[in-house]
């Protein structure tokens, strides 16, 4: 099995490894890197558990391997909230109940957060179509739907 | 068991019925929920399971040579030798001897995925290298799927040893059922189909095992499986002492059914454990748990009579069923006692026929979907009321509103034996059509199927039992009594620190999408006075545990709040002792208001939990002889209601008593010509009692409906006449995205059960099963059809548009 060495940046902070191949981002990160906030829910693209930015933009980590990330700026869950204060996309998570299990929530936050750095000013319908990337089998979406718009304006707001 | 006391409910609550935020919220935001595959251990093995590429086939041969020969390998077990390492997999159902089932198949394989060998490496991904190398000569045998062909006399053998392909037949008759039928003037039959979907959560099922032979202890992290007094079961499976097997729960990323006594990942696990003698990970993929999670849901199909007067009163339900298990049949048939459950619906019928035919064919066997067979009945139900309002030409609303059971004749018994507690269904119906505003959509209906839209509204009353006891599963066995009355607990360990901070423990594997420590944050919150934040929950291993079953049923809730209960009354009990001595005054004089001691008419004489706790902690010298140091009670909460099966089989006894009750109002429009339903409206009330925590509540209502939804137009695991799963995968198994999900209006309505904490009723459930009723009723209003199997695809929709063309 043959072996790449990689030099990624991971949530700020630059890390070299020596990967094998076929090592899927996903796992590198969450067994390599131990960065576990990343979850693997199909291991083929399809339910986006394991959403992660690249860039800024989601990437789809267990569909990519780590040596394709060789210098690329990857952003988890992990940096969202560094220290005792949780991100506003967080505390609207939280506000709203945006999740239950838990499970799909590190993807559903990036994916959001991608959601509303491109557009801060999103529509409902927007938001529903922007997260339809992301399957969640507890929450029906709903209440996700209503965190990213209330998140949006919460974000705004400290912008403006 | 005697009827339960009714209950005084506190009349103000502090914070039973608050919407806080999830207090286990925090640490899934963050990604670090501890969920079973984040947890490893130095040294640790993986295993991957090589599974049968074909439905039915004898097992002449397995060769591993080339899968030992991979670096990285450490142990192999086949379906050849499995059977010198463990014993049988737990099986609840009658006769279990006449369907063994393994974590392996043996001699056979029985479906396309079941796992004929398992390896253990130094990685998940050598594993499953050696696995792909093992060769399993098969000799191919008739593969069966279909339901009714499993009845026929020539069907090919799923198990040799039960000489036929029927696990469980039996016709119940509960009440004057052709009494009822030669009264009735009009009597309406059908022919339905439920079809197979699954909890599939986006969390598979995992285990860790570590086996120390030094003390012969089985450890093993899960995030699957409560039942630790049902856990001598799983002792028995691995061959270790039963109390030398702990279980430590880990949150689960979903279960919906499908975690629930999950046993067979962590067999396997432990099994190479014991072998390798290092700890093991099992993690399923999704392959493993779609094709071989031993979850998949119901897989029906009814001949239905339903009879009435010429006014629309219901009299009668005949059912015809046949259940179609797969290959083994674990739970026995403990989906149709859900259905039991609640057979009249919320309707006065006098009485149910149910004959009952569980068949085995070449699928994965059925376990547990949210709504445990329940749901199915109520689909059924909910159609062949819309078939006779239809008969009748009477309003679909109107028939199911005249034959409502009325608030004073609770508690109501059903014919098949259970009970219902109490009720007050006209009101859940009123309220969901203001919230839906019904009168206004039929208006609108009418003006836009003038345009030509289809537009369709669809209508259902349905029941959600909660609670169940395990009690019921006596009655499908042949003996009179086949065992005493029994429980289904749940217990909690409450500690009050020196410093007056509360820890609960939990003995269960609680925590799947529901919000255990948020409840029982709550609960405390309210016995203690304290605030729900500083509560801190944590999870006991069931080795030094106490006994606790776990969600399912709708049951946590209601059971741990009882739990919790319990223990608050010993430690206040203590505490007013101590807070007398320290008060000098009579502890007759003292009262407990917000969370203190105080003198009767005396409130500045007064003494805090925290001040109470630190003289229980520290100065135990200088209280009275009796009182020990420390502030720490357990409660076991017993089943609250529970009573055997008649030895006719006549009456199941009462087995699921808190019934709560929802009806959801849907505006469909639905494009003939793909058969793409879309959602204008979606209105649900719901009554689970007294509601702990409303937006928690709401969650559980819009995700189970869009659970439901799934069953109802997407879902389905399809095999194919070879046996050939055909929706292996997300790509195939579809489930409902942001954009297919209804934006859903939900209203509560409370009447607390007389027999529950705080008059609480199950509701985690309900969702999914008053979803698929509505939904059909929807489509059908919509296009002039009538949907009789499940899911009404966008193919299957189009084909009935055809046929009624």
């Amino acid at each position: 099995m043959s072996t790449h060495d990689i030099t990624v940046t991971i949530n700020g902070a630059m890390t070299s490894a020596n990967v094998e191949s076929r090592r899927s981002l996903a796992d590198f990160l969450r067994h390599d890197v131990g960065l576990v906030g990343t979850h693997i829910g199909c291991e083929q693209g399809a339910c986006g558990a394991c959403t992660v930015l690249i860039g800024g933009r989601s990437v789809r980590s267990c569909i990519m391997f780590a040596v394709q990330a060789d210098g690329a700026d990857i952003q988890t869950v992990e940096s969202l909230a560094p220290g005792a204060e949780m991100h506003p996309l967080q505390e609207a998570f939280r506000r709203h109940q945006g999740l239950q299990c838990g499970f799909c929530t590190p993807g559903m936050l990036l994916r959001s957060l991608e959601l509303i750095n491109d557009n801060p000013d999103l529509t409902a319908e927007e938001a529903r179509e922007g997260i339809s990337s992301n399957m969640c089998r507890c929450t029906g979406y709903q209440y996700i739907v209503d965190a990213v718009l209330d998140a949006a304006a919460e974000m705004r707001a400290e912008e403006g | 068991m005697t009827v339960p006391e009714v209950r005084q409910h506190p009349e103000h609550l502090e914070w039973v019925g608050k919407s806080i935020p999830r207090v286990e919220d925090p640490k899934f935001l963050r990604g670090r929920g501890n969920y079973i595959d984040d947890y490893e251990v130095p040294n640790m093995l993986e295993v991957a399971v090589a599974r049968s590429t074909m439905a039915h086939a004898k097992i002449l041969s397995i060769d591993t040579s080339a899968a030992e020969a991979v670096p990285g390998v450490v142990a192999i077990v086949t379906s050849e030798n499995v059977t010198d390492h463990v014993n049988p997999m737990p099986d609840f159902g009658p006769s279990p001897d006449k369907h063994t089932w393994y974590c392996l198949a043996v001699d056979k394989v029985r479906y396309m995925g079941e796992g004929v060998a398992v390896v253990a490496a130094t990685s998940r991904a050598i594993a499953e290298d050696a696995a792909e190398l093992i060769e399993v000569e098969y000799e191919p045998l008739e593969p069966l799927t279909d339901l009714l062909e499993a009845l026929e006399d020539d069907a090919p053998l799923i198990h040799e040893a039960l000489e036929s392909n029927i696990p469980f037949q039996r016709n119940f008759t509960f009440g004057d059922v052709d009494g009822d039928f030669a009264a009735a003037d009009v009597i309406v039959r059908d022919t339905l189909w439920w079809g197979r979907s699954g909890g599939q959560p986006l969390e598979t099922v995992g285990a860790v095992a570590d086996y120390d032979a030094a003390t012969g202890m089985m450890t093993i992290h899960v995030n699957s499986m409560s039942f630790t007094h049902f856990l001598f079961l799983l002792a028995n499976t691995l061959r270790v002492p039963s109390n030398k097997l702990d279980l430590q729960p880990h949150p689960s990323g979903g279960s919906f059914g499908a975690k629930f006594f999950e046993v067979k990942t962590a067999t396997i696990a432990a099994m190479m454990a014991r072998i390798t003698g290092r700890p093991v990970k099992f993690m399923q993929d999704r392959l493993d748990n779609i094709a071989n999670g031993d979850h998949h849901g119901s897989d029906r199909y009814y001949e239905v009579e339903l009879a009435a007067k010429a006014d629309g009163t219901l009299l009668s339900t005949r059912y015809k069923v046949v259940d179609n298990y797969g290959a083994y049949i674990q739970f026995g048939v403990g989906q149709h006692g859900n259905s039991l459950a609640q057979a009249v619906g919320p309707y006065r019928m006098s009485s149910i026929g149910y004959d009952l035919t569980a068949v085995l064919t070449n699928k994965c066997q059925q376990g547990a979907y949210r709504g445990f067979g329940s749901e199915v009945g109520n689909w059924i139900l909910e159609r062949m009321v819309d078939l006779m309002a239809r008969e009748l030409d009477m309003d679909p609303v109107d028939i199911r509103r005249m034959n409502f059971i009325q608030p004073d004749q609770f508690p109501y018994f059903i014919p098949t034996g259970n009970v219902y507690d109490s009720g007050d269904y006209e009101a859940v119906l009123n309220k969901t059509m203001e919230l839906s505003d019904y009168k206004g959509w039929r208006e609108r209906q009418a003006e836009m199927r003038a345009e030509g839209r289809h537009i369709g509204i669809g209508v259902c009353t349905c029941q959600e039992r909660s609670v169940f006891s395990a009690t019921e599963f006596w009655f499908w066995f042949d003996e009179p009594v086949a065992a005493p009355v029994t429980s289904a607990p749940e217990s909690v360990t409450l500690k009050v620190d020196a410093m007056g901070a509360v820890t609960a423990t939990l003995y269960s594997n609680a925590s799947w999408g529901n919000s255990p420590e948020t409840m029982v944050a709550q609960f405390v919150a309210e016995e203690l006075g304290v605030e729900p934040e500083d509560v801190s929950v944590v999870y006991g291993g069931s080795n030094q545990g106490m006994p606790a079953t776990g969600p399912g049923g709708s049951r946590f809730t209601i059971m741990v709040g009882g739990a919790v209960e319990g223990a608050s009354q010993s430690i206040r009990a203590k505490a007013a002792k101590i807070a007398a001595h320290l008060l000098e005054a009579n502890e007759d004089d003292l009262v407990w208001e917000n969370g203190g001691f105080a003198v009767r008419g005396s409130p500045d004489q007064r003494k805090e939990l925290a001040e109470i706790a630190l003289a229980a902690h520290m100065f135990k010298h200088s209280l009275p002889e009796e009182i020990e140091t420390g502030l720490e009670a357990s409660h076991v909460q017993d089943h609250p209601y529970t009573t055997m099966p008649n030895p006719e089989r006549t009456n199941l006894g009462v087995f699921y008593p808190f019934v709560g009750h929802a009806s959801h109002v849907v505006v469909v429009e639905v494009d003939p010509e793909t058969g793409r339903v879309e959602f204008l409206d979606y209105a649900a009330v719901h009554d689970c009692g007294t509601v702990v925590n409303p937006r928690s509540v709401g969650g559980q209502v819009i995700g189970g409906t869009v659970q439901g939804l799934g069953s109802t137009l997407y879902e389905e695991f399809l095999y194919d006449e070879d046996g050939v799963l055909r929706t292996p995968s997300f790509a195939e198994y579809l489930i409902p995205s942001a954009m297919d999900s209804p934006t859903l209006r939900v209203g509560h309505n409370e009447t607390p059960s007389p027999y529950t904490p705080y008059g609480i009723k199950g509701g985690g459930e309900a969702g999914r099963m008053m979803a698929p009723s509505a939904i059909c009723a929807a489509i059908d209003d919509a296009l002039g059809i009538r949907i009789r199997r499940l899911p009404a695809t966008p193919e299957r929709i189009v084909e009935m548009v055809d046929a009624k063309d």
